[in-house]
Parts: structure tokens; C-alpha cells; sequence
């Protein structure tokens, strides 16, 4: 019980953060304030609290799940092409989006579009692709919430009560403290989890007899060596997954959060130290996933590794509702907990919770970001705020974020969680697809609103037509893809254990590659902008004042 | 020239996560627990910090700190 009474003083500091500590601020019931924190942020909470964005529950359980399963390859997948592609992104878009958000007072990048555009309905179909693509996660968030307070607590706390608290939770401090509460949350969370990821290393490593006895034990396991090398991913499937970091940008709250910055100045800590925040996370979380087999003495673990190994090598001769039960029962996503729980002394196992509710509860961003998108690209855009006024307009938004948490409470308690992982998965490939949209954007002036409906339609039919086919066509037993459509010799559509392959990539590279040459394409061929408006995005001030004039 | 070698790095820094190389080992062992393709990743994390730094210093956007200044002073000058 008393890493569930941690977990709970945690949440307790959590909620004074965000309601409390913020309540005399000025300008919170005007929509900058409120949304943007008067895009006032410093360079400091800039840094982690974008980073701790990022860091959802998948980044934390999800990344030592799938290095329990897959070995050390998940660094090279998930953490090491983030470490480049997204400060990448946020050196090149995050700053361009953040001059224009000052500029031209924008708050969502639907409002931009819109402007850059000029368009409306097109506009709306986005920001709503944006809203579905995001649903999933705060769905997830309480799951993982629910999940969380249940083992920390041995049972005691219920899983329908756990999510109802971590929902509460969020929803008070994003309710009450807005961009500003939610950003302060997320700095406190990131340096919990910065903190404790080191310590569980240290205090795991420790209570497994050293590290250096658990790799050698692990090399001399023909089961087990292949986890500490890449031989069961293919370097196609490796190269894919350098395309997933392109969503990052392309999420919605992480481009709201860039218009926060007090400076300009502020995404250069940002930009340099993005790569090291995200191996000091990932590395430990990975590493202590694969040392995970080593584990013989939990229950739990072997369990999965049984799992694993039926599947493996009977799995070719299972139906595929027997192979779908088996692959649920090694999934791994709870195995740091199952270390700590072995491991940590039972203050530290609190302390360490807490550090992994923190990366449960990155859904704050989500909810305020899918509540700023409906104020102003549904509310405002159709004559809400005209209607009624600035004020009615952030109670509006706060409205949104008591409606969209409660929704995704039931739907949380109703619906198996394996649903909303895949939809996470789709999500990752859909936002990677959409980021030419903002490339064409800022960086094309010849881009125009028909090459972003076609973008906007061509993600939504690929995101299905992935969905669509990995639920008709069933995941093959761990070994070879099944070839469901070949060319001349050639595989053009596989099914793989995990997913899909095309031409041996997975989806997201056909799916960006497609968005790219969509945007290109059909911009070429429809009309432009008028000049004025290009000007505004392309010209610089002078340019702008000639705009204005004429 | 420098925008050239700057390109060139990011080009380079990409072309470096494919590391084919290290696929089927995991020897040496790092310190003697970490497998050779993880540190190699942990040290590109490094790489990838260090190309960010140079980009910072060297190919800052300025201008559009400038514009945003420049409006913000026009705008306090008008009120």
C-alpha cells in the first residue's frame, strides 16, 4: 500500500501545481492566456515541458515492452531517429510556426492553414483528422492510469476507480490552470521521470546480481542472445521507422505548445539537448526491458516469456484467435513494474510509480490541445466568439476539456486497450503523413489549399486502408510475412507478425512519400493563393506592409 | 558553403543511423553489460546533439527573430 499512498501525494503535488500555484496570473481568462500562456513560457519549462509532451505512457511502458519482446533494436527504432529527425523539426517548422504565431496571432496550425490557404472547410476537415487521429491517446492515458494505480497499490485500487482519479486529476489541473498549469505539470513530471529512470536502472541492476552476470547469462541463451543484437528486425524495417519522428511535429499539441515560447531564443536549449533528454529516458527504459529475460524468479515474466516462446514455435499450426491470445499474454508493457515490484524497496517502488504515472498522465497536452483546436477552429471560425464574447470562448474550451475527459473515461472503462494501441500505432504513420502539410506550408509558396485537401484525404484513406487490412487479414506466427500481393517476383503487400509491410517498408513510407507527391502535384496544377497572401509568408516585413497597402 | 556542410552533416548523421555494420553482433560488450548496437546508438544520440549545436550557432533563423521584434516595437510605438 505505500507506493500507492506515494503515487497518490504525487498526484496531490501534480494538482497544486497546476490549479494552485498559477492562480493569480494575469490574463488567464483571455484565450492567449489560457491557450498560450501568453506565449510566455521560459527557456527552461520551454525544454521540458515539450519533452515531457512527448513522453506519452507508450514512450515509457510501451518502449521496455517492446525491448523485452524485440531487444536492444528498440533504441535504434523509437529513440535514436527521434533524436535527430524531431529537434530536426523543431529547429526548422517549430520556429517558422512560433514567428507566424506571433506575427499573425495564431493559435492552432488549422489557423494557419486557413490563412496561408485561403480556405475554410478545408481547414475544418484537418483540425477534424487532427482530433480523431489524437482521441486514442487520452483514451490510453486513463487506461494506463487505471492500470497503474492497480498494480502499484497490489489490487487495492480498483481499475475503474484508478482511471477515474487520474482523470479527475488531469481534468482539474488543465480545467483550472490551462496552458500554463499543464506546461508547469509536464517540467515536474519530466524531472521525475529524467530522475527515477536512473534510479530504477541503478537499484534493478543492484537487486539483479549486476548487469555484467545478466548479459553474459543472456549471450550464452541461444533464446535470448539474438535480443542483444538487430537480426530479427530487417534494415528495411529499421530504415521505416525513420519516418515515424515526422509526426512529432505534426501533433497538434506539440505544435500549439511551440507557440508558447517567450523567445525565439528559447528553442535553441531545446534543439541541442533534445537527443540527450531522449536517451536519458529511452536508454535505461530499454536496457532494463531486454535485462527483463533475464528475470527467472517472477512469475509474471516468465509467463510472457512462456507466451512468446509457444508462439514462436507452434504458432505456424494455431488459429489466429489462439496466436492474437498468446501474443496478449507476452505483451510486456507492465514489465518495469513487475522489476520494481521485485526489486525496489517499497518507498522507492512508490517513488518510481509516481515517475511512471507521470509518463502515464502526458495526456494533459492532448486534452488541452484538442479543447484549444474546437475553441478556435470550430467556436471562433463559425461566429462563436463574435457571438459572445472572449470569455464565453475560454469557458467554452473549458467545457470541451469536462466533455472530452469524461467521454474518454467510459469509452477507457468499456473497450479492450489492445483497440487504442493499434490506433496509436495508425496514429504515428497518419501525423508523419500529414507533416507535409506544414512543409508546404512555410517552406513552398507555390503550395495551394487542393494539395492540402489531397494530403488530408489520401491520410485518412491509407490510415483505413491499413486498419482495414490488418483486422481482414490476420497476423502470421513470429517467423517470415505472408506475401498477400506480389509483382513480377517482386512483394508489393505483405502481412507481417507486427503489422504491414509494402515493398518490404512499413506504411508510413509510402504514406509520406504519397502526401509529398500529392502536395506537389496537385498544387502545381490548381490555383495559388493571391499574392498578398504569399507575400505575408514569404516576403518579410516590408513585403507585408506592400501587402497590407494594397 | 557552410549551409552546404551543414546539409551535408544532417545528410551524413541520417545515413549513420543505418549502422548495417553492428546488425548480427552484440560484441564487444560495452563496460562489459552493454551491447556493442546500443552504445553505438547511445553515442549517435550524442553525434546527433552535437550536429544540432552546430546548426544553432551556425544557421540560427535571425530574420525571423528580427521581423517578430520589429512588429512588436511598431506595435508599442503605435499604441
Amino acid at each position: 500500500m505505500i507506493p500507492a499512498i506515494v503515487v497518490f501525494v504525487y498526484l496531490a503535488v501534480v494538482l497544486y501545481i497546476g490549479i494552485f500555484a498559477f492562480r493569480h496570473v494575469k490574463g488567464k481568462e483571455q484565450a492567449e492566456g489560457f491557450f498560450l500562456a501568453n506565449r510566455s513560457i521560459g527557456p527552461f519549462v520551454f525544454l521540458f515541458s515539450l519533452f515531457g509532451t512527448n513522453m506519452t505512457a507508450f514512450a515509457i511502458l510501451g518502449s521496455s515492452g517492446h525491448a523485452f519482446t524485440n531487444g536492444i533494436v528498440t533504441f535504434g527504432l523509437m529513440a535514436s531517429s527521434s533524436g535527430l529527425v524531431i529537434p530536426l523539426t523543431i529547429f526548422l517548422i517549430g520556429t517558422r510556426v512560433w514567428a507566424l504565431g506571433k506575427k499573425h496571432g495564431f493559435m492552432t496550425p488549422v489557423q494557419m492553414f486557413r490563412d496561408r490557404w485561403e480556405c475554410s472547410h478545408i481547414g475544418t476537415l484537418i483540425s477534424f483528422v487532427q482530433a480523431a487521429l489524437l482521441v486514442p491517446y487520452i483514451i490510453i492515458g486513463i487506461m494506463g492510469g487505471g492500470t497503474t494505480l492497480n498494480a502499484v497499490s497490489g489490487g487495492l485500487v480498483p481499475y475503474w476507480f484508478g482511471g477515474a482519479i487520474v482523470a479527475l486529476v488531469v481534468m482539474g489541473y488543465v480545467f483550472f490552470g490551462g496552458m500554463r498549469g499543464t506546461a508547469w505539470v509536464n517540467t515536474f513530471q519530466t524531472a521525475l521521470f529524467l530522475i527515477f529512470g536512473a534510479a530504477a536502472l541503478v537499484v534493478i541492476g543492484v537487486g539483479m546480481g549486476g548487469y555484467r552476470t545478466a548479459a553474459q547469462q543472456m549471450l550464452a541463451s541461444p533464446a535470448l542472445a539474438p535480443l542483444l543484437t538487430r537480426e530479427r528486425i530487417s534494415p528495411l524495417y529499421f530504415f521505416s521507422y525513420t519516418f515515424i519522428p515526422l509526426s512529432a511535429i505534426a501533433f497538434p499539441h506539440i505544435l500549439i505548445f511551440t507557440l508558447t515560447a517567450g523567445k525565439m531564443a528559447h528553442f535553441k536549449k531545446t534543439v541541442i539537448l533534445y537527443p540527450l533528454c531522449i536517451m536519458a529516458v529511452w536508454l535505461p527504459c530499454v536496457f532494463l526491458g531486454v535485462m527483463a529475460n533475464r528475470v527467472t524468479d517472477v512469475p509474471q515474466i516468465r509467463a510472457k516469456q512462456e507466451a512468446r516462446r509457444v508462439l514462436a514455435t507452434q504458432g505456424k499450426t494455431m488459429t489466429p484467435e489462439a496466436r492474437d491470445q498468446l501474443r496478449e499474454q507476452s505483451a510486456a508493457d507492465d514489465v518495469i513494474l513487475q522489476l520494481l515490484d521485485r526489486y525496489a524497496p517499497l518507498w522507492l517502488a512508490g517513488l518510481l510509480g509516481a515517475g511512471i504515472m507521470a509518463a502515464v498522465m502526458a495526456s494533459d497536452s492532448q486534452i488541452l490541445a484538442l479543447s484549444t483546436m474546437f475553441t478556435k477552429d470550430v467556436f471562433a471560425f463559425y461566429g462563436g466568439k463574435e457571438r459572445f464574447g472572449e470569455t464565453v470562448q475560454v469557458q467554452a474550451g473549458r467545457l470541451f476539456i469536462v466533455i472530452i475527459t469524461i467521454i474518454a473515461y467510459l469509452v477507457a472503462l468499456r473497450a479492450p486497450e489492445t483497440i487504442f494501441e493499434l490506433a496509436i500505432q495508425y496514429a504515428f504513420s497518419g501525423y508523419a503523413a500529414l507533416s507535409p502539410l506544414l512543409i508546404g506550408a512555410l517552406f513552398w509558396k507555390g503550395s495551394t489549399k487542393w494539395g492540402a485537401l489531397a494530403v488530408t484525404v489520401w491520410v485518412i484513406a491509407t490510415v483505413v486502408a491499413v486498419a482495414v487490412f490488418q483486422s481482414v487479414v490476420p497476423a502470421p506466427a513470429p517467423g517470415p510475412a505472408v506475401v498477400i500481393w506480389s509483382l513480377g517476383g517482386t512483394e508489393v503487400l505483405s502481412r507481417t507478425p507486427g503489422g504491414t509491410a509494402v515493398f518490404g517498408f512499413m506504411p508510413v513510407v509510402p504514406m509520406v512519400l504519397g502526401s509529398a507527391l500529392l502536395m506537389f502535384v496537385v498544387s502545381l496544377v490548381t490555383a495559388k493563393p493571391a499574392a498578398t497572401t504569399i507575400a505575408r509568408y514569404f516576403g518579410g516585413p516590408k513585403s507585408l506592409e506592400r501587402a497590407d497597402a494594397h | 558553403m557552410k549551409k552546404i556542410l551543414l546539409v551535408f552533416a544532417v545528410a551524413v548523421l541520417y545515413i549513420l543511423h543505418q549502422d548495417f555494420w553492428f546488425w548480427r553482433t552484440a560484441h564487444p560488450l560495452v563496460f562489459g553489460f552493454v551491447p556493442i548496437g546500443l552504445f553505438y546508438h547511445g553515442c549517435y544520440s550524442i553525434a546527433a546533439s552535437l550536429v544540432m549545436w552546430l546548426l544553432v550557432k551556425f544557421a540560427w533563423p535571425s530574420n525571423l527573430e528580427r521581423e517578430v521584434e520589429q512588429q512588436i516595437s511598431e506595435e508599442e510605438a503605435n499604441a
